[in-house]
């Protein structure tokens, strides 16, 4: 039978079967969207990793010569000017793209890390586990996720006298952390619930490998997928809730720059330095937008199906 | 349907037991006691340990708790604010609760009324420009979180163009049928901060109720229908909007979390005294039993409107009913 085939199969035309990641890949590169996405993040982690050489004013550093003073306009040695304090506005830009995205990176390596352990070990033993954890993320979904982070932080903050502030990374990577957590927790645990019966998972447990070995060398390679968009898109939820914080006051604290709070502190300047609430504004929102394309075009090229 | 409303209550009394369990363990752990903060940072041992006494903090924290729980249950207390005169955290909310639910309401309202209608038409002429157009300002509108947008929104309307007012709340007291008073917002103070609030999820409702409709679209028995003769909007209308519009409904619940998080930054950002607004300012002064009182407000609005939610959807579908 196999042999009639073969001329057929070698007349079509030549083409190498890629592996699954090199056809996502592929996929990824001709779609558009994701490459301006994909590049406006690169472009930003670039900008945020190497900020010292793109603005010689540190994060903090204060120009006494318009200080005491209103926010000074752009000029030669500001490119785009001064905020109240007679701080630079693009050095805060700079490393405020490092604060969110550093913020986002612990954040979502806190969640995946306590999320997939949880999901995977539910999904895969089931029995009482599963039934505490999903007893656990019910009580954390009565909660609108930001409120939560909102209310973590508020009354850790309460608690404490005045916080170093260092120390508010500390908070933010808690309160964020512990509300981002269940999602990907739920996420894991059903993958594994359905791919537990699986075969190949049969397969190993009738020769006799370990749990410990069917979950990370069975079961973990085949859910990396949903958790890598999951990751994705999470990111752009991170940085809204970050922002939205040290909007409020509860997360980064000065002299640590934030988009967040420079949008807080140019509500007051906003007849007079429009400029002051925009820059941030419009940083902000361009990169919550690129993570959000950008997740979904790697749904779309991770798992075609998915598409509508 | 009793049972079905039985199971649900059920279900909802001890998720709202850890909850208040949650915020309660979550004040203990602070570094801080409570007592520091309402003794002052000079205060000597004796006066920290006579109103630990007087506070009952110093006490087991299990019958502390239940202490809080019980007084909650029986007397509907919620302890007093300290950095507001002792007023009681029950009256704090009943003053500013409907505040917040005006906004919310009118948020919801725009959601739906800007969401449905452009979901239905962009599933109905999938793939038009119509379509396309709509879908990028869903992601465009998730993006823009309400830190930007309500500062936006305040610049170009009420600074620039002077249409609204840039912030601020002016309540109108109105006589209803001669009995009661009822204060409602005068709308030129609602219409920004509504917007604001309400836009991701309008820009939520459109995307699920487009995808939505596009799945019961696809249905055997729709063809069915138009193969009976009924014309295409006939069958839409008649048979596949109140299908599609089954799952929107849990998307309501969801959505009413984003409404009640945004109204924390909109009532900040509009100078509005809701209970965002009064949760932030106690939150600077550590005022833990309001941020106590308020977070579990919020939880119980919550899950209440999720709870509404669930039944409704389960008068609306038997499957659902027959499950639980």
């Amino acid at each position: 039978m196999a042999t009639t085939l073969e001329p057929e199969v070698s007349a079509l035309p030549a083409r190498k079967s890629l592996s699954p990641g090199a056809e996502a890949w592929r996929r990824l590169r001709r779609n558009p969207v994701a490459v301006i996405s994909g590049l406006f993040i690169a472009l930003l982690v670039l900008v945020a990793v190497c900020a010292p050489l793109f603005t010689h004013y540190a994060y903090d550093f204060l120009d006494t010569k318009s200080y005491n003073s209103l926010p000074s306009p752009p000029d030669s040695r500001h490119l785009l000017g001064t905020d109240g304090l007679g701080e630079d506005v693009l050095s805060r830009l700079l490393y405020g793209a490092r604060v969110s995205l550093g913020v986002s990176l612990v954040v979502i390596i806190v969640e995946v890390l306590i999320g997939v352990t949880l999901g995977l070990v539910a999904g895969y033993f089931s029995g009482w586990t599963d039934v505490g954890l999903m007893r656990v993320t019910d009580v954390m979904f009565a909660f609108p996720d930001i409120l939560l982070a909102i209310m973590l932080s508020a009354i850790v903050r309460s608690g404490s006298q005045a916080l170093p502030p260092a120390s508010s990374f500390l908070v933010l990577f808690f309160a964020l952390g512990v509300v981002g957590w269940p999602g990907i927790a739920r996420l894991v645990r059903g993958q594994a619930l359905a791919l537990r019966e699986k075969e190949y998972i049969e397969a190993a447990r009738a020769i006799g490998v370990k749990d410990r070995n069917i979950i990370f060398r069975h079961l973990l390679p085949n859910l990396l997928s949903p958790i890598i968009v999951q990751v994705t898109q999470d990111i752009a939820g991170v940085i809204l809730a970050e922002s939205t914080l040290s909007f409020l006051g509860l997360g980064v604290q000065p002299p640590f720059p934030s988009w967040g709070r420079m949008i807080d502190e140019a509500l007051v300047y906003k007849e007079t330095h429009p400029l002051l609430l925009l820059a941030p504004g419009l940083l902000l929102a361009l990169t919550v937008m690129a993570f959000n394309f950008f997740g979904d075009a790697l749904r779309d090229a991770l798992d075609p199906r998915l598409r509508e | 349907m009793f049972n079905f409303l039985l199971k649900r209550l059920a279900l909802a009394i001890p998720t709202l037991l850890a909850v208040s369990f949650l915020v309660f363990l979550a004040a203990r752990l602070a570094p801080a006691s409570p007592i520091d903060i309402i003794a002052g940072e000079k205060a000597t041992a004796e006066t920290k340990a006579r109103l630990a006494h007087e506070y009952g903090l110093d006490r087991p924290f299990l019958v502390q708790y239940l202490d809080y729980v019980g007084k909650i249950v029986l007397h509907g207390d919620l302890g007093r604010s300290f950095s507001r005169d002792r007023q009681p955290v029950t009256q704090m909310i009943r003053e500013d609760f409907p505040v917040t639910a005006q906004l919310a309401i009118a948020a919801m309202l725009f959601a739906l009324l800007i969401g449905l209608p452009v979901g239905v038409f962009a599933a109905l002429y999938h793939n038009s420009w119509f379509d396309r157009l709509a879908m990028g300002a869903v992601v465009a509108l998730v993006s823009v979180p309400g830190i930007v947008l309500g500062p936006l929104l305040a610049l170009l309307f009420a600074v620039k163009l002077r249409w609204l007012p840039v912030s601020g709340w002016e309540p109108v007291t109105l006589l209803v049928g001669g009995k009661f008073y009822v204060s409602l917002v005068n709308p030129k103070y609602l219409v920004l901060p509504t917007i604001a609030l309400g836009s991701r999820s309008a820009a939520l409702m459109a995307r699920f109720m487009r995808a939505s409709l596009l799945e019961v679209l696809r249905q055997d028995y729709l063809r069915t229908a138009m193969a009976k003769g009924l014309s295409r909007g006939r069958a839409v209308w008649r048979h596949a909007l109140k299908n599609a519009a089954l799952p929107v409904l849990t998307v309501i619940g969801t959505n009413f979390g984003y409404l009640l998080t945004g109204s924390f930054v909109v009532e900040t950002i509009f100078q509005i005294p809701g209970i965002g607004y009064v949760s932030i300012d106690s939150i600077t002064k550590r005022d833990y039993a309001v941020i106590q009182g308020m977070a579990l407000l919020v939880a119980v609005v919550f899950l209440l409107v999720n709870l509404v939610v669930d039944i409704l959807y389960g008068v609306i579908d038997p499957r659902v009913r027959r499950e639980a």
